[in-house]
């Protein structure tokens, strides 16, 4: 029984065993880390929509060779993304830059905010003047002589015109 | 009363506008890739490099000067290169056209064995066994086509193979540089 059971669990050992593709050693854990962040965030020419870290194309290999080396000499994170631009372009960034090509990208959510609560405002405060117009009519009809202020669209002899109609209609 | 008229107009403008993206995204090719190298006209950058050919001579950027030519990325692992091989051959032997190769991360006796066997459309190939000179020209995939300028910079890239209709574009490419060069 014991046996059957050792070997059921040795069955699942495979499978915690994935390797790495590849081994890299690092100076410090700095390092490794700084090396994790770039080549999650640098895409892979080659295979598309993966970025370096994931993807197993050779020029990937590459690509994470260098970024180690560079990495392991000490290099800022700005001079490797640099190498990588001058090399492919700005392609391989997945989190582009700010210049005047992204400006949109990166600001535009924004704007587009912004001019969902202008809108929002503009109609809201739209509402409440007219809610405002509403009451004051309503709360002067009994003291006016002519009940109808004359409203928007309508010329001054249109406005007398349709008072007197609704006078008469008052008359009746 | 004119404002809501307008208003209804929005979701028509949206569309159009939409429309308009969706349908130049259908022109687009999102697997090619912009060269820097192009774009920039930058010339090779520097490498340092045995020859396939003669194994003892050394091949630096200069060697690629002199007059407008091809140059082509290549390896014997790539089965798009040996599709294209027979028309750079043509190229080389009835256009007369100067082509210099890159022998990209590969073999180098299997290289030299392939020449042998397809003939050598190159004057010169440079052996890039690492892929360093590969990488800081932005290669991604091989067969890459480059159109050189005399000064030895680069004009224009092609990835993929070298047929009839892409000969074309580049022999306008090297046309217009030639021209530009004269004028």
């Amino acid at each position: 029984m014991i046996r059957l059971l050792s070997l059921c669990w040795l069955l699942l050992l495979p499978l915690s065993a994935q390797a790495a593709i590849d081994a890299y050693e690092f100076s410090s854990e700095q390092n490794e880390e700084r090396f994790q962040q770039l080549t999650g965030e640098l895409r892979c020419p080659k295979c598309q929509n993966q970025n370096i870290a994931d993807s197993d194309a050779p020029l990937a290999a590459d690509l994470r060779r260098e970024v180690h080396r560079m990495v392991e000499a000490g290099e800022s994170d700005n001079s490797i993304i640099d190498f990588m631009v001058t090399r492919y372009g700005e392609f391989v960034l997945y989190r582009p830059r700010l210049n005047e090509t992204t400006w949109l990208l990166w600001y535009g959510p924004f704007v587009l905010l912004g001019i969902g609560a202008l809108v929002i405002v503009l109609i809201s405060r739209n509402r409440r003047q007219r809610q405002v117009a509403a009451s004051a009519s309503a709360t002067s009809e009994g003291s006016r002589q002519n009940g109808y202020q004359p409203s928007e669209g309508l010329s001054p002899e249109e406005a007398e015109r349709l008072n007197q109609l609704l006078q008469r209609d008052k008359d009746q | 009363m004119n404002n809501r008229k307008l208003f209804a107009f929005v979701p028509l403008a949206v569309f159009i506008v939409l429309g308009i993206f969706l349908w130049r995204g259908l022109s687009i090719d999102p697997t090619e890739l912009p060269s820097e190298l192009a774009d920039k006209k930058r010339p090779i950058p520097a490498f340092e490099l045995p020859s396939l050919i003669e194994p003892e001579k050394t091949l630096t950027p200069a060697d690629l000067k002199g007059e407008v030519a091809l140059l082509n990325v290549w390896a014997t692992w790539c089965p798009t290169c040996k599709e294209e091989h027979g028309f750079l051959n043509r190229l080389a032997r009835d256009e007369g056209i100067t082509i210099y190769g890159i022998n990209y991360k590969d073999e180098p006796g299997k290289a030299r064995e392939w020449l042998r066997r397809y003939l050598n459309p190159y004057q010169k190939v440079v052996l890039d066994q690492d892929g360093t000179l590969g990488l800081d020209m932005g290669v991604y995939g091989a067969p890459e086509t480059y159109v050189l300028d005399a000064e030895g910079r680069v004009r224009y890239r092609h990835v993929g193979a070298v047929d009839a209709q892409v000969w074309e574009t580049l022999q306008q490419v090297m046309q217009k540089v030639r021209t530009e060069a004269a004028g």
